[in-house]
């Protein structure tokens, strides 16, 4: 049993090696301008907050492009991670003719690229706006990877939730645009929990993604705010939603209409 | 061997489920090869993925001995931004083998020339028959599931095709789904007939089409 284990573990990585490189070429194509703009985009983004913010620093004491750079950058990995797995079947069907290949392979594979870009794009944009003296170095490296890594699973766990549920409702694929932008714009990325009323702050911590922007900026400039989060919570919501999202992929990946 | 044992498959359908597959036996022994007539629409393709492992029966048994292939007839998964020469790539990385020394006969086989190396959206209908048709070539199985495939190409492709399955891999199992009885009764030499979900064996080809013909 235990061999037949480690032969499907084997299969299973050597398809999801092979999906992720399908990946890597559609996604960011031959020429490497796709993946260019992998920076481009939070990079811009972080840029015309920074001027947004500087015009208009009402008694902030915290330094505009650090606030930003932990902002966008870092909602940016799970809103990827959901767009990717929200187009992830159908597309890609054709692909379940071979044996090995199964939904959650194809899931995996989609996530892990999108992760991997979404978290090297931050670091780049962190490095190089160190290295221009933009910003200064972070206070606490352990807690920022921490925030990042929990934001990637809590977005690998959104992902295939409501990638299973866009596959069998249309409406979830209609609705997720408008309400992922309204946990956008909740999400902390243009505001401190600390600056919010008492009661306010209660109702945003319901959202995982406060907590991990609010562990990532602790990381970053802890000393200069009072932070809001609390891991265990972010951790219980990204085991409850990977539990989900792994058996709602598994029955989406039993109805799954071939072509 | 592939052995199949009393399995029934069903789809959902807004009237509720539709029963394609219901107590279906088939034995297919190494080297044997079998042709499976039946109407359009009659589940031929729904046994063949059964038997391609690509969907599970609702109830029964599929067991596999030797290794199968996919359904030869699909016409690729291929991404319009890839090159033939990615889809060969990402072929091989998923069934194990390197693709580096099937790029030759790839390239000899679909005679894209130097399409291979061109985006797929790039290509007619004939280039991607014959870029799908090289690709189940690339990797070799002990049983192939042949779906229609000599539905595309002219006859010039099918010349090829004939001899790369039924030349080259005769020793190899075929099973074999078609509506066109000729092409079932050169190659096979068991047969099949698929009807209101029950499937019937025939080992002479003539019983096989007289059946076939009286309820289809």
């Amino acid at each position: 049993m235990i061999r037949s284990l480690v032969q499907s573990l084997s299969i299973q990585q050597r398809v999801i090696g092979a999906l992720l490189r399908r990946e890597m070429l559609t996604r960011y194509g031959r020429n490497n301008i796709g993946f260019l703009w992998l920076f481009v985009e939070p990079m811009l983004f972080t840029l015309v907050m920074t001027a947004i913010w500087s015009v208009r620093r009402a008694g902030m004491d915290i330094p505009v492009v650090v606030f930003a750079i932990t902002g966008y950058p870092v909602a940016m990995i799970w809103r990827n991670c959901v767009s990717r797995g929200k187009k992830a079947i159908t597309p890609n069907n054709a692909l379940l003719y071979h044996r090995n290949v199964r939904v959650l392979d194809i899931f995996v594979s989609r996530i892990t690229l999108e992760i991997a870009g979404a978290v090297a794009a931050f670091l780049f944009l962190v490095i190089l706006f160190i290295y221009f003296g933009w910003i200064e170095p972070p206070q606490n490296l352990l807690k920022i990877l921490s925030g990042l890594l929990l934001t990637a699973w809590l977005g690998a766990a959104l992902a295939l939730v409501i990638g299973a549920l866009a596959e069998r409702f249309d409406v979830v694929d209609r609705l997720w645009s408008p309400f992922s932008f309204f946990l956008f714009i909740s999400s902390g990325v243009f505001y401190l929990v600390d600056w919010l009323p008492p009661f306010a702050r209660e109702y945003v911590l319901w959202l995982p993604m406060v907590h991990g922007i609010e562990l990532v900026r602790d990381g970053y400039f802890g000393r200069l705010f009072h932070a809001h989060y609390d891991i265990g919570y972010l951790l219980f919501c990204c085991m409850l939603l990977s539990f989900l999202g792994l058996a709602m992929v598994r029955q989406a990946g039993k109805s799954v209409e071939l072509p | 061997m592939i052995v199949v044992k009393n399995v029934v498959k069903s789809y959902k359908t807004r009237r509720g489920p539709n029963t394609v597959l219901d107590g279906v036996n088939l034995t297919i022994e190494k080297g044997e090869k079998a042709g499976i007539l039946g109407r359009n629409g009659s589940g031929k393709s729904t046994l063949i993925r059964l038997l391609g492992g690509i969907e599970r029966p609702d109830r029964g048994s599929i067991m596999r001995t030797m290794s199968v292939s996919w359904p030869l007839a699909f016409k690729g998964a291929f991404q319009g931004s890839l090159t033939g020469l990615d889809n060969l790539r990402f072929i091989c990385r998923v069934y194990g083998t390197s693709a580096e020394d099937k790029i030759p006969h790839v390239e000899a086989f679909s005679e894209l020339g130097r399409y291979l190396r061109e985006p797929v959206k790039t290509y007619s209908s004939g280039m991607k028959a014959r870029l799908a048709f090289a690709l189940s070539m690339a990797i070799e199985f002990d049983c192939y599931l042949i779906d229609e495939v000599m539905a595309v190409g002219d006859s010039r492709f099918h010349d090829k095709c004939r001899y790369e399955l039924h030349e080259k891999r005769k020793d190899r199992s075929m099973i074999l789904v078609s509506h066109n009885p000729k092409e079932i009764r050169k190659h096979c030499s068991v047969f099949y007939v698929l009807h209101e979900a029950a499937l019937v064996r025939f080992d002479d080809p003539d019983a096989a089409y007289a059946y076939y013909k009286r309820v289809g």
